[in-house]
């Protein structure tokens, strides 16, 4: 299923004394401070059907998870709201405490197709902010819903949003002794949960293409282990191959068109990279240490990874040749699982130290260093699409992992929409 | 000991032995024995002697039972280490030995880690133990050919716990026998 094909974003801005550029703006929310008091924000339900409700309540809830919002209940105020087309009455909205307002409605074509118009106030200076239009089909108005978010985000913020987006997991089930792990996938608000494999066998470490929906995964029998690559439209699946030993901790490349990952042959863990198209596999580092969890650079020119080959597990770069290797991280502790921001900006990793775990970040010369989250098992960091929150996974001492969020600032750490006991999240880029 | 010191433990050692035979396959609790001035007057049955020695166990030897019972399938591994400790070295010679009598088993050795590391790097920490007691087991003679090995990472604790003790148990390197026992 082609999703470009179904989601059109038809208009943009709408003209005249409304329209107002980013730098005139009254309100922003600055990001990178952490929002220490998150911005109120009212999201009325949208008017007209189907959905109309429940468009605003997928917004509204993205809002508020990404820890830089505050909605608003407004329900008495908002049956005073006309047509997306009038504007609103300010002083009523100004009487609600919110500095903004999202005004939408839901309308159905001749066609049958759905139609979502929005405005976004800035309730104080009377300006609109934004006016955009969505068309697609009905089923699909989560969809556009994420699509609002990520456009009132970005308007407010002056980042990317990453709302549209889904992420994939690994789905726990079972006592601590005989888990079952089940490959799983899911919207990234927690809608939509789906397992992709049985539970027949262990499934670990799902990673998203960065240009296509397709996963890579490794998974664990009793007779061996194997790396799947798995495309989501098509769900055609197939291994990178039969090696002696052990293969695992699989990433693609930023460009889609190679695959990393671990083979361990005697007991020694080392770095290969496949080429997908010519299955030509190269063998990028030789130490005698072990050598794991690859993560391309988003410019493709180089490689972090994780070594003990210093004596304990430190995080290295090295170019994608496997030259010029380099250790970045020096804190005390054990740092494993490092992950390249896809801005290039931050290298998250796990951190072991004084018997916790904690996830951190620095920078892609190992500057900076920054602990996020301090618990007794946080592993696994993902980054979301525009590089500024980060998914993982947090596991108490009676096992039960859950999947949680954290901004790079640290301040904003929270349980993500997923209920269930889950763990090794991995982040899509945002849909077409 | 004079010899007449002797003779009296001896008979003391047979009259206990006699004695316990009716409890023996109950220990290490034994039944109470009821009183045999209680018992009618009957004819005395005739003594008949055990035919298999009372601490006979039902294991047959050369079968997986007889691997894990009577000489270990695992051993333990110090935190991020995977040098064989010295406890585990009279294990694994007697597993060599045990092995090298059973020429046609065949073994995957599983390596396994403790849940204070991240998967994969415990994914790589269980491969090395694994490969460390195969180098073991290769070097007192069993051949390479019958073994293979694989890496748990922290995927199969045998402890639930989230103690230094539980941790210890889960670092281990498990000979699993996967074919040729009785």
């Amino acid at each position: 299923m082609r999703l470009k094909a179904l989601l059109l974003m038809v208009a943009a801005l709408l003209s005249g004394a409304a329209l107002v550029t980013p730098a005139a703006a009254q309100i922003e929310v600055d990001i990178n401070a952490g929002a220490v008091k998150p911005l109120p924000i009212a999201v009325p339900a949208f008017s007209g059907s189907p959905r109309g409700a429940e468009i605003a309540q997928v917004i509204t809830g993205n809002l508020e998870r990404s820890g830089l919002f505050q909605p608003l209940n407004v329900t008495g105020v908002a049956d005073k709201l006309a047509d997306v087309n009038v504007q609103p009455r300010f002083p009523d909205w100004q009487a609600t405490g919110a500095q903004a307002l999202i005004n939408g409605q839901v309308t159905v074509g001749a066609d049958g197709g759905l139609r979502v118009d929005f405005r976004l106030w800035d309730v104080f200076s009377q300006q609109q902010l934004l006016g955009l239009q969505f068309s697609s089909t009905p089923d699909n108005w989560r969809r556009v819903a994420h699509k609002i978010s990520d456009a009132v985000y970005e308007r407010l913020t002056g980042e990317k949003g990453y709302f549209d987006t889904r992420v994939a997991f690994v789905a726990e089930s079972g006592p601590k002794l005989n888990r079952v792990k089940r490959l799983a996938i899911m919207d990234q608000d927690g809608a939509n949960p789906q397992y992709l494999t049985d539970g027949s066998y262990i499934v670990m470490t799902p990673r998203f293409s960065s240009t296509s929906q397709e996963l890579t995964y490794m998974a664990l029998r009793p007779t061996g282990s194997s790396i799947y690559l798995l495309n989501l439209e098509t769900s055609r699946q197939e291994t990178v191959g039969k090696f002696p030993g052990m293969v695992f901790a699989p990433r693609f490349s930023p460009d889609g068109s190679k695959v990393a990952f671990s083979v361990e042959k005697n007991g020694n863990s080392d770095i290969y990279v496949m080429d997908l198209r010519s299955r030509a596999t190269t063998r990028i580092t030789t130490d005698p240490a072990i050598d794991t969890s690859p993560s391309f650079s988003p410019d493709g020119s180089k490689i972090v990874f994780n070594s003990d080959r210093g004596g304990q597990a430190q995080i290295y770069v090295m170019n994608t040749d496997g030259s010029g290797v380099r250790r970045i991280s020096y804190g005390g502790g054990r740092y494993t699982t490092p992950v390249w921001s896809p801005r290039g900006d931050f290298i998250a990793f796990t951190k072991q130290t004084g018997g916790e775990f904690h996830i951190g970040v620095m920078r892609a010369d190992g500057g900076d260093e920054r602990l996020l989250t301090t618990s007794y098992l946080d592993e696994g960091p993902t980054w979301a699409p525009n590089g500024r929150v980060l998914m993982f996974f947090r596991e108490g001492a009676s096992g039960n992992p859950r999947l949680w969020t954290v901004d790079i600032t640290g301040r904003i750490l929270r349980p993500a929409a997923y209920g269930g006991s889950a763990s090794d999240p991995a982040w899509s880029p945002l849909l077409d | 000991m004079s010899f007449d010191t002797q003779r009296a433990v001896r008979l003391a050692l047979v009259g206990l032995a006699a004695a316990s035979l009716a409890a023996c396959a109950s220990r290490p609790k034994p039944q109470p024995v009821t009183p045999p001035a209680q018992q009618q007057p009957t004819q005395p049955t005739p003594y008949t002697p055990p035919a298999q020695p009372p601490v006979s166990s039902g294991i047959l030897p050369g079968s997986v039972q007889d691997f894990v019972v009577n000489i270990g399938d695992r051993v333990y591994f110090d935190t991020d280490e995977y040098v064989i400790r010295a406890d585990a070295q009279p294990v694994l010679a007697g597993q060599a030995q045990w092995l090298n009598r059973y020429p046609g088993v065949r073994i995957r050795i599983e390596g396994n880690a403790d849940e204070r590391g991240t998967r994969e790097y415990n994914l790589a920490l269980g491969a090395r133990r694994a490969n460390a007691v195969r180098d073991f087991l290769i070097a007192q003679g069993v051949s390479s050919a019958r073994i293979e090995t694989i890496s748990f990472g922290k995927e199969r604790p045998i402890d639930p716990g989230s103690s230094e003790e539980a941790w210890a148990k889960n670092r281990n390197g498990r000979t699993a026998i996967t074919d040729g026992a009785r």
